[in-house]
């Protein structure tokens, strides 16, 4: 018993609280279109603008964002970072990338992985497109996309990157 | 998995947030749970004298930082109570039971904790309780298992 | 010092439960309304936005950082918040005011506390040491308030149950309220009693909603040219956290603070109380010194619909609604946060 005699200088107070998320009714609807393989944005009646993924707001115009636009599931790197470090609880091995992706049709980006890449050719203005996990594991999930990877188009350049119509970059 | 509602589109995730924090007690909290490690409830003086359990770092009336320490008894009185009927998951007892402020004999500020009794005519206000030690007490406010009605 | 206007006010209905709607989908309603209210666009068009929440309500971290996407915050605007009732948003904003930092505010506030279990949510603001590790809940501890006060006389069953009943009625005509009814003091004392001595009655619901308001100086609310309340008092005190040591049968902070607000000065029309558990609009009213001549919750108060970090503000809403419409001279609001009364804030509301 002689720890007993050390005086208590700490105390361990796990807390644990459990709750319901709830989506939100923007995203809701998203979510719904992703579980179907299909990426929408929704765009600002104010100032046109078209987020994915959609929150409910034009987080610029603080208007809510009501009408649905099919993107494609190409997009365009906005920036990227190689992550080398390997993180508590994530089953991907680094080195990976994560990158800021913008969809054709969207003018805000969305975080996403590339895969089947060259870390080190990666670039700013690269083209990259969806592959999507099988259909039957989609669920309401950016994770039905497995990752982003390369195609063969043009860079878009950095001008222009947000700005392209659903039909994408011609070059 | 996400439930669907098909009309309103709700999505809906169960979740649970965890924070697991450890904490520094400081002296005078510290002392007050390696006493309760001991099985020993322990107290101290405000500014105006009056015996404080569990004990505090200042006075709220002076600020003054409070250092005497006592010892109380683990018998005491219940000051006010409130009858659960239908404990939450979260607390103590899955039983009905009451929670209670209780001024510990030997204190004059009642602490606030919970008493174990089978139905709510068997407490009062006024009733003697007794503190129920853990089998293993760690040092943390929950050494003391509760209260029982002497 | 700068007098300060109330200009506009809305709280969005209090439901149970919000459904679908994220924090933005429920702010933005509720701030589109207080636009309108003054005829301005977004928050781009006021010089400083303050609101008041909690993120433990959802579990959402930084659920208020997600709130400021209601706003339009680009270009970039003058921005804060508190992790507290709204009320003390208005607080802060008053300051801001008066400093001459700004001539207009943004306040809200908000709370979607369908998606977790509130009154266990609220027990880890308690001592962290002592109280916490019980998961002792907010609505046991008002509890044993109440029987403090039965057990000493201070007040009876019926009391409670009177400022139920007239809570119910009075929220009839509040079309934001979520228990509204014609309950007589038999029907409420006919309850059986749900955390003894309190019955369910006696206890707020559990809300989701959001509030917002326009606070202005004068200049600014004639530049406007919409009707507006002067805000010629607030105040706020916070007591002890160990409640063995407060005195519960009583609101000290609450007396205190009326005191700063000048709430003396002049006869009261019309009191706002944020009065949680029905026993406590008791507490409230006896140290606010009020009398039969005011009007206490017109609205229904909270016992009505109860949105955590928001309904100290519309308190204030309210009593601002009355004296611009010519119902009240002189009002007061009050606001509260913590276990038991534990701090409060006070305001004055006058006719401009």
């Amino acid at each position: 018993m002689s720890e007993q005699q050390e005086p208590v200088t700490g105390i361990e107070v796990p807390i644990y609280l459990k709750y319901n998320f709830t989506a939100g009714a923007g995203p809701a609807r998203f979510l719904s279109q992703v579980k179907k393989g299909v990426l929408t944005g929704q765009r600002c009646p104010r100032c046109d603008q078209v987020y994915i993924p959609p929150r409910g707001s034009c987080a610029a115009c603080g208007v809510a964002t009501e009408e649905e636009v099919v993107l494609s599931d190409k997009a365009t790197v906005q920036s990227f970072t190689i992550v080398s470090i390997p993180i508590p609880n994530n089953p991907i091995q680094p080195p990976y990338i994560i990158a800021n992706l913008v969809a054709d049709g969207a003018n805000i980006s969305f975080i996403h992985l590339m895969s089947e890449c060259v870390n080190e050719d990666v670039r700013i203005g690269q083209r990259v497109q969806a592959v999507w996990k099988p259909e039957e594991e989609w669920d309401y999930a950016m994770d039905n996309i497995r990752y982003f990877k390369p195609i063969d188009e043009a860079d878009v350049p950095v001008g222009q990157i947000g700005k392209l119509p659903v039909s994408g970059w011609k070059g | 998995m996400p439930e669907s509602d098909s009309e309103s589109e709700i999505l809906n995730q169960a979740f649970e947030l965890g924070y697991t924090y450890t904490r520094s007690t400081g002296p005078v909290v510290g002392r007050f749970l390696t006493g309760l490690r001991e099985r020993q409830v322990v107290g101290n003086r405000g500014s105006d004298g009056r015996v404080i359990v569990p004990p505090m770092e200042y006075d709220p009336g002076t600020a003054e930082a409070l250092s005497e320490f006592v010892d109380v008894s683990e018998e005491g009185e219940v000051v006010s109570w409130a009858w659960v009927k239908h404990p939450r998951e979260a607390h103590p007892s899955d039983q009905p039971f009451a929670w209670a402020m209780i001024r510990l004999d030997g204190a004059d500020v009642p602490m606030v904790h919970w008493v174990q009794a089978n139905r709510e005519a068997d407490i009062n206000t006024g009733s003697r309780v007794r503190v129920r030690w853990a089998e293993e007490t760690t040092g943390s406010i929950n050494d003391i298992a509760g209260f029982e009605l002497v | 010092m700068r007098d300060i206007a109330i200009v506009a006010f809305h709280q969005s209905r209090a439901v149970a439960d919000a459904g679908a709607c994220n924090e933005v989908e429920m702010i933005m309603p509720v701030l589109n309304e207080v636009y309108q209210q003054v005829g301005i666009n977004n928050a781009q068009d006021v010089d400083f936005v303050c609101s008041g929440s909690c993120d433990y309500l959802q579990g959402a971290a930084f659920a208020f950082v997600a709130g400021v996407d209601a706003l339009g915050a680009v270009p970039p605007i003058k921005e804060s918040h508190v992790e507290m009732d709204a009320a003390w948003a208005l607080y802060e904003s008053i300051l801001k005011l008066r400093m001459g930092h700004a001539d207009s505010a943004l306040v809200y506030g908000f709370g979607k506390s369908s998606p977790g279990e509130l009154p266990v949510v609220l027990s880890q603001q308690l001592d962290p040491y002592y109280l916490a590790p019980q998961w002792i809940d907010t609505v046991s501890l008002a509890a044993m308030q109440a029987r403090l006060m039965l057990d000493q006389g201070m007040l009876t069953e019926r009391d409670m149950a009177e400022v139920v009943s007239r809570s119910r009625r009075n929220a009839m005509r509040n079309p934001a309220a979520q228990l509204a009814g014609d309950v007589s003091v038999e029907q409420v004392l006919a309850e059986e009693t749900y955390l003894s001595p309190l019955r369910k009655a006696d206890c707020c619901p559990v809300s989701d909603g959001a509030a917002a308001m326009i606070i202005c100086t004068v200049d600014k609310a004639r530049e406007w040219g919409v009707p507006y309340a002067l805000i010629t008092g607030i105040d706020h005190r916070i007591e002890t956290h160990n409640l063995g040591m407060r005195d519960l049968t009583d609101s000290v902070s609450t007396r205190q603070a009326a005191e700063g607000a000048g709430v003396g000065a002049g006869a009261i029309d019309v009191a706002e109380l944020y009065a949680p558990f029905s026993h406590q609009e008791i507490i409230l009213s006896r140290a606010l010194g009020l009398e039969g001549s005011t009007s206490v919750n017109p609205s229904g108060g909270v016992l009505a619909g109860n949105l955590m970090m928001a309904s100290g503000l519309s308190r204030i809403g309210e009593v601002f609604k009355r004296v611009v419409s010519g119902e009240a001279e002189r009002g007061v609001a009050h606001a509260t946060s913590g276990p038991c009364l534990q701090h409060n804030l006070v305001t004055v509301v006058e006719k401009a």
